[in-house]
This record gives C-alpha cells, structure tokens and sequence, in this order.
C-alpha cells in the first residue's frame, strides 16, 4: 500500500523526531549509564525529570492505603470510580489540584476548580489549546530559546505556526517589549495571523523566571493587539524561593482593564512532581467559552480516574503538600548548586537561574566558530567523548550558538559526581579546545563585566556570569 | 454524565473550531442526559426518577474485577519498595508498558477465542477509544477528506471523527429490510455520492459488534467491505470495542480473523480500534488501543499518542489484571452469560408489551423498534414519542435519529448499567405506556 495513502500531518515531519535532539536520546538509549552494569555509559542529561523526593511521596502513599482504589482499604471506591467518565472530572479531584496551584504560588492567587479542565499531560493542553485559539495557518509568538516539542504539540494536527521572539545573551535571555513588537512586525509581513503569545514561566529551557514588570509588559502587548496568552507555569514549584516567583494569576489582578478573556495557564503535575506518566495537565482559562470547549475536547485526553482518586487525597492533605512544596525546592536548589558551583571550579559558566531542573551551560568558548555547525560537531564530542546526554541549544531554538541545557533533577547525588568529574576532566585535559583567546573575549561580548575576580571568588557558591572573561582560571593564567 | 448545553456566542479571538457546533452536544441525545441529571431514579430514593437507558455502561461484572484485585494484592499495589513506585510513576514512553500491551495483546486474543492472533509490537495505547478513532483518523484523512460509515451509528463518531479533523462522515445507509446489514449496493451508493460531492473517500469505519444495532457483522459481509475497500485503494477501521459482548463467542468474527485467515493480504489496509470501556466496564480509567496492521500508522499513531497516553499507574494495574489468563477467560465467560440473560429479559419483556426488537447477539443495549407507534413515519414523531418517553414514562432512551437512522421509530435501550430490579421497573413502565398507547392510536 503507497504512502501516499496516509494523510499529509501523517506523511511530514510535525512529530518532531527527526531533530537532532533525539540523536543525543539515541546515543543513551544504546549505551546507558548505570553505576555498577555500565560505568562508563552515557549519562542522561537531557531529560527534565524530577527525580529528587519520591521517597517523601512513598511515604504519603504507604500512609494512605484508601488513597488507591486496589487497597483493601480503598477497593470499595473501586467501582464508582471505574465507571465515571464524566469530563468534568471528580469534583474533590480539581479542588486537589487547584488546592496544589494555590499552594505552590504560597497562597498569593485562589484558583477556581470550575476553571480547571483536564488534558492529557501539558503536551495535550497546548495542543487543545492552539486548537481553541488559533485556526490553521495562524500564529503564536514564542520566545526563544523554548522547549522543542512545542513545535510538534501546537502545530502537528492543528496547523497552527510558530513565530519565535528572540531573545539574546546580551540581556541575559529576557522578553523584552521590543523583541515582542520586531516578532510581531515581521509576522504581519509574512501575511501571517498573530493569534497569541506562549510564555513558559519559569523558562525551559532557561531555569529563570519573568520579573513581574515584564509579566506587565508582556500582558499590556497582548491586550494592546487583543490577542490571546498562554502562560504554561510548569515549573512553577521548582522556584528555589517560592516567594520570588509571580505567577501570571497574580499580574492580571495588576494589571488595569486586562481583558481576562485572553488569559490563560497551562499546567501539569509532570514536573513539580515528578509524575510524568500520570499524565496530568490542566487547562486553566478566564475565558469562559475557552473552558467550555476545553472541557469538551478534553474528552481525548482525560485523566484516568484511578489517578485522579489517587491524587484527590493527595493534594488536599495541606500538611503534605506544603511539607513537599519546600522540601523539593530545598533538594533541587542543592542539586542545582552542585553542579554549577562544579562547573565554576573549572571555568564553565551558565545563565543565573533559580528555577527549573535544568540549567543554562555557556560553552560558547569551546566552539571553532561562534556557528550552529561548531556547536553541532562540539555537541557530539560531549555526547561520544564526555559521555554525557545534554541539549544543544539549537534544538531550542536559540538565537546563538555555543548554549547546552543541562538537566540535573534526573539523577542520583552518586552520578552527578560522575558527571561532574567527567566534565571538569575533559575541560582540564583539552584546553586547547577553548579557542577564544581574551581578545576574541573582548571584542564579541558587548556587555563586559570588568570586576577584578580573584580564583577564589570562583570557586565559592556564587553563579558566574557568561559575560566575565575574567573569571576563567584560564584567560587569568594566560595573563 | 453532566453535559452543559452552553450556548456559545462568537468570541473575538477563538478559532472556528471552537465555535462550530461540530461538538455535536447540542444533539438531542444529550437531551436527555439531561433529563436524567435533573431528576435520576433511585430505587428506595427516587423511585419515580427517570430511569438511565441511554448510557451504554456494563456493570454486570465488577464483582469478578473487586475479587480479583482482593486476592491480587500485590500484584497491582506498587509495593513496598519506593523504586516500584518511582519507575511506574516517570514511565512516559509512548511505546507504553511492555507488559501491558502484551497483556492487552493477549485479552483481544482470548476475546476472539484465540481465533487471531495479535502482536503487543502493534498495540498503540490511548486514553480511550474516543482519541483512537481521532486518531486513526487523523492519520487516515486530510481534512475535508470522508470516511463512509453505516448508519445507524454512534452518535460520538460525530465529534470523534469530525470536530477537530475536519474529516466528513458519509453515511452508508442500512435499512430494516435486512436487518440493517451493510450491502455492496449501500457501500457503492454511498461511494458515489460523496464522489459527486467532490468528497474523497478515505475509509470505511465499521463497528462490529455494531453500536447502536447490537448484533455482530457476519463474516460474509466482513469479506465483501474488505473487497469494496481494497478495490477502491482505501481503508477500513473495525472498531470491535464491544468484542466481550458478544453473547455467544462463535457468532462474533473479527476482521483480525478475515485477514489472518487470508495470510494478511491487503491487512495494510486494516486497523482495529479497541478499548476496555465496555467489556471490562472500566470507562474512567481512559484505555483505548489502535491496532494496526500497516508499520507506519502504527508508528505514527505512537507518536500521536503523546496527546493521549494512558496513565501509568492504570498500565500498571490492568498489566496485571490482563495478564491472569485464569481469571480473563472465566471473566469473559461469564460475562457474556450475564450480559445474554440481561438481552434476552429485556427483550422478552419487551415482547410481552408487544415491541419488537433487532433481532441482536452482543452489546449492551438492544435496538428496539417503536415505528408501529408513531403517529407518522417521520422523524418528528420519533422525537415527539421520545420526548413523551423521556418526560412521562421516565426513562431515557435514545432516538434511532440521533445515530442517523434513516428509518424513524428505532431506539436504543441500554440494559447492563443497571439493576435486574430497576430493569423489571423500567420494563413495566414501558408495558403501562405501550398499553396506554395503543388504547389511543
């Protein structure tokens, strides 16, 4: 039978496989790291998982046995529970969640339950989403670098186009006014329909969250053009200070004559939580109508209702939940300072970021030349030599070359010493890869910082910024 | 379920999608949901309620599924270890448990009596049959594109299949004068038309055992719409969602078997939608499979399945469950014994009131024929009788237009989502109301 007989989203390549991103999976998945089986294995870096305190769940669930409906103890809700379908989902199921959301955003926003619509994981609350807002052909504004899979989730079966909104270095990746109005522009040139704007807050792949005057910013743009917002907060529980974090449901309350309609959150327990095969996402609007058909269409993606009995009694017992809230962030701020303060001792520097289960690698200064190429042939280096699964940040769409994101919530504290020493050997034993003289330094970073570090200042806990040539042991030794 | 019949004004800003009315809920099949949720029958509570006949649900055999996971402890709780927990908890690949597609593999077998076999590498989970026929559909059409299906039908396929596809449903139209069979002729006519229209014809989307008729697709008719689609360079989706219903298991032929006895020949062609909504009762838990017999819808529909995995923690569970070869051939045995002691007091109860029904072998509802009592042969008066049904006799059932029937007067009762004591109420009511009824005419 020819191929021609399938459909055409069937026949292109909007799944997204064939992005180099997954050649990094590839090479793991032939040669995993294991500790004792396979020490010398690639280790996974490249996938945002929250790994880091199952245990204080274990706990919760061997603490609750009528929390599962396969317990003695819960088996009478067995059938009950089978049965109902219903794309409301149970009542005691969304005041959990939105309980949890509250929660993670300490208590400073009230969500709705009526508002919470399920779906299937984030991946199918975008999807629903752009569905929704957007008709074939049409676009959303996305800044760069963002998550590659939204390229296959917004746009694969809905036709729907992504605009990026570029973001640069040289302000530290942030969304700025006018990156949004050039993108904006030049869609219009293209004769291409702006629909809407997606944020990711905090940043995959950045690890930083938006301060609350660019949340303003980005709120005032879209009601200026009367288009719509999409905040996926995801991450928002892997904020290290919970308190520092501003949610969008906090700006729109801010923000004079904000045209709720156009409001709306995507969320999910994947991160925060570490379920990622629950497949748990929400859709949160403000817009009524959007609700409605969400919850309509969420009828091809609910979530299991097993799950939804399970997390009910999860996520209103208050006492677990503000006890896991801050002890998670307690343990990834940990992971996320071992790994940075580690690649410091040797030079290497990231974006400053206090969010996420990732960080933001600089290795611009081991690229031959500041192109996707170089970055492409390095990153296959890390991936065949240093043995470690990171991202390369062309996959995410960045704007510059020589950005890696590295995941550190997916293992245990054993491996990240391995992965660790790895780097710093490599790094040590092949400086002749670092090809940027201080020269080169001085004439491609616009936005020096030119405080004299002495070595020491490295290598305390303190993040390095991109821009300080200075700080490379390095470039100090060579002068 | 709780519909909202939500009256959608145009909204600046939202796709067309989103306010078409392609949702199909404002069909009046909804309508009595409504009524239902408003004033449902409970037997010592509401004992004048009306009485859910609408809602194709099997709840004959959770006591079989309660015992097993009493004695099954251990098996479907994730254990002591936190590593149980913690693997089934991360587990997000679209290839889904391995253990659960071969246990899936292996209960699609024993359902067909072990007469086809079926290989876990080809199983594609989804979170119900709903996204499966999406999907499939996705997959198998372009937008404006149609796929021809038997009438009657589910009314669901109407959203299902065309709401966010932009695929068009042909009707192939089967009538009573041969038990509502799907013929070559109708599949030709149907053809043809949408041919006139400018439509292209993607596929043929059966369901056998078919819902709403309740009765299995005969083997002779299997071959002839696997003629008609391999003729015409097309597909066929057999969606056998109620494949354990079926009464007895030798008058149900799966299309599974048709190809493997014809060593696969043109199987590329073929795709089998399946779920555990209705013959294990479990409809919340959102476990649907497409089985594909051609390597790149089976590839792509994985892919797409990121929208619409099924929870790990329900693969866990029902790997277990499904896996028990003791406890799935007694549970689908005495299944089907239960379900066919429901049809046959149904229908015979029916009789008794003096209505006929399809003469049915599977499902759970029986396909009831009220035309002898409608004031005229039209659609109007089904409805006007159904509205009579629904208000006064109190019970809701659905009308025969609803699943685009082209013969007015058929209605679908559901019998397995309820009580053999609320069934003995329901049935008197409609005796009293038939009674009544033919007083009048």
């Amino acid at each position: 039978m020819d191929h021609n007989l399938l459909s055409k989203i069937a026949t292109n390549n909007g799944h997204g496989e064939n992005s180099p991103y997954f050649d990094g999976w590839k090479a793991f998945d032939a040669n995993p790291f294991h500790p004792q089986h396979n020490p010398d294995g690639v280790i996974q870096m490249g996938l945002a998982e929250n790994q880091l305190s199952f245990d204080l769940i274990q706990k919760w669930i061997e603490s609750n046995p009528s929390a599962s409906i396969c317990t003695p103890q819960g088996a009478f809700g067995f059938k009950e529970t089978a049965i109902f379908q219903d794309y409301h989902g149970l009542p005691e199921f969304r005041t959990a969640v939105a309980n949890f959301m509250n929660r993670v955003r300490g208590n400073r926003v009230k969500f709705d339950p009526d508002r919470i619509v399920m779906s299937g994981g984030a991946t199918g609350a975008h999807e629903t989403l752009a569905f929704c807002l957007a008709n074939p052909g049409e676009a959303f504004l996305v800044p760069t670098p963002y998550y590659p899979a939204f390229d296959r989730d917004l746009r694969w079966r809905t036709g729907v186009e992504l605009f990026p909104v570029v973001c640069e270095s040289a302000d530290n990746f942030k969304v700025t006014r006018e990156a949004l109005e050039t993108a904006y522009k030049k869609a219009k040139l293209a004769n291409v329909k702006v629909k809407g704007v997606l944020i990711t807050n905090p940043s995959n792949p950045l690890g930083t969250f938006l301060d609350r005057d660019t949340l303003k910013d980005i709120v005032n743009f879209v009601n200026d053009k009367s288009i719509h917002l999409v905040c996926d907060e995801i991450y928002a529980g892997t904020v290290t200070n919970g308190d520092e974090f501003v949610s969008i449901a906090e700006v729109i309350e801010e923000v004079p004559k904000c045209n709720l309609d156009l409001i709306h959150l995507v969320y999910s327990l994947s991160k925060d939580m570490g379920f990622p095969g629950f497949r748990v996402g929400v859709v949160y609007s403000y817009n009524d109508n959007v609700v409605n058909i969400a919850r309509k269409m969420s009828s091809f993606g609910l979530v299991s209702t097993q799950t939804q009995h399970l997390l009910a009694s999860m996520l209103s017992d208050d006492k677990f939940v503000e006890n896991f809230i801050s002890e998670s962030r307690i343990r990834l701020a940990h992971r996320h300072d071992m790994f940075t303060r580690g690649l410091a001792q040797v030079g290497i520097g990231s974006l400053e970021s206090k969010a996420g289960l990732f960080f933001w690698m600089d290795l611009r200064r081991f690229l031959k030349e500041p192109t996707f190429e170089s970055e492409m042939t390095f990153w296959r280096v890390i991936i065949n030599e240093i043995k470690l699964n990171v991202s390369p940040g062309q996959s995410f769409h960045c704007s510059e070359p020589g950005w890696f994101r590295v995941c550190f919530a997916n293992m245990d504290d054993e491996t990240t010493l391995v992965a660790l020493w790895r780097i710093k050997t490599f790094v040590r034993n092949n400086r002749n890869l670092e090809i940027k003289t201080r020269k080169q330094c001085w004439q491609n970073n616009q936005h020096l910082r030119l405080s004299s570090r002495r070595l020491d200042d490295i290598l305390t806990p303190h993040r390095m910024s991109p821009h300080s040539p200075l700080a490379s042991p390095m470039v100090r030794a060579q002068n | 379920m709780a519909i909202e019949i939500v009256q959608v004004q145009p909204s600046v800003g939202l796709s067309k999608m989103a306010v078409s009315q392609t949702h199909g809920e404002d069909s009046p099949y909804f309508a009595g949901w409504k009524a239902y949720d408003e004033n449902p029958y409970h037997e010592t509570n509401n004992p004048s309620g009306v009485i859910q006949m609408g809602l194709a649900e099997n709840q004959v055999s959770f006591d079989m599924l309660e015992e097993y996971l009493e004695t099954n402890l251990e098996s479907t709780n994730w254990g002591q270890k936190v590593s149980g927990f913690r693997e089934n908890a991360l587990f997000q690949d679209y290839h889904g448990l391995l253990s659960f597609r071969k246990a899936m593999a292996s209960f699609m077998e024993q359902v067909r009596g072990g007469k086809a076999k079926f290989n876990p590498d080809r199983v594609v989970l989804t979170a119900g049959a709903t996204a499966a026929n999406e999907l499939l559909t996705f997959i198998l059409a372009d937008p404006g594109d149609a796929l021809l299906v038997p009438t009657p039908y589910y009314p669901g396929f109407d959203r299902d299949l065309r709401w966010r596809t932009g695929v068009q449903i042909v009707p192939i139209h089967c009538d009573s004068s041969n038990g509502f069979q799907i013929t070559p002729e109708a599949l030709e006519a149907a053809y043809d038309h949408a041919t006139k229209m400018n439509i292209k014809v993607r596929g043929v989307l059966i369901t056998n055992p078919s819902n709403p008729l309740g009765a299995t697709v005969q083997r002779k008719v299997l071959e002839e719409i696997l003629e008609f689609v391999t003729r015409k360079n097309i597909h066929l989706v057999s969606d056998e969602i109620y494949s354990g219903s079926a009464f007895c298991a030798d008058e149900f032929v799966s299309i599974a078997e048709v190809l493997e006895s014809r060593k696969y020949k043109d199987s590329e062609r073929c795709h089998i939608v399946y779920s555990l909504s209705k013959d294990l009762g479990l409809p919340g838990f959102r476990v649907g499979t497409v089985y594909s017999y051609n390597d790149q819808v089976v590839t792509t529909a994985r892919r797409m399945s990121s929208f619409t995995l099924i929870s790990s923690q329900t693969q866990f569970l029902l790997a277990s469950m499904l896996s028990d070869t003791d406890f799935t051939q007694k549970y689908i045995k005495i299944n089907r014994e239960r379900l066919k002691k429901r049809y046959e007091m149904i229908v015979n109860g029916l009789k008794k009131a003096g209505i006929e029904c399809l003469k049915g072998n599977a499902g759970l509802f029986c396909w009831m024929n009220l035309s002898p009592y409608l004031e005229e042969p039209t659609i109007k008066s089904e409805l006007a009788i159904w509205n009579t049904i629904m208000h006064e006799v109190r019970l809701n059932i659905s009308p025969g237009s609803s699943c685009h029937c082209s013969e007015p007067g058929w209605f679908r009762v559901c019998f397995a989502n309820m009580s053999e004591e609320t069934l003995e109420v329901a049935l008197s009511r409609i005796h009293a109301f038939i009674k009544e009824r033919k007083q009048v005419l």
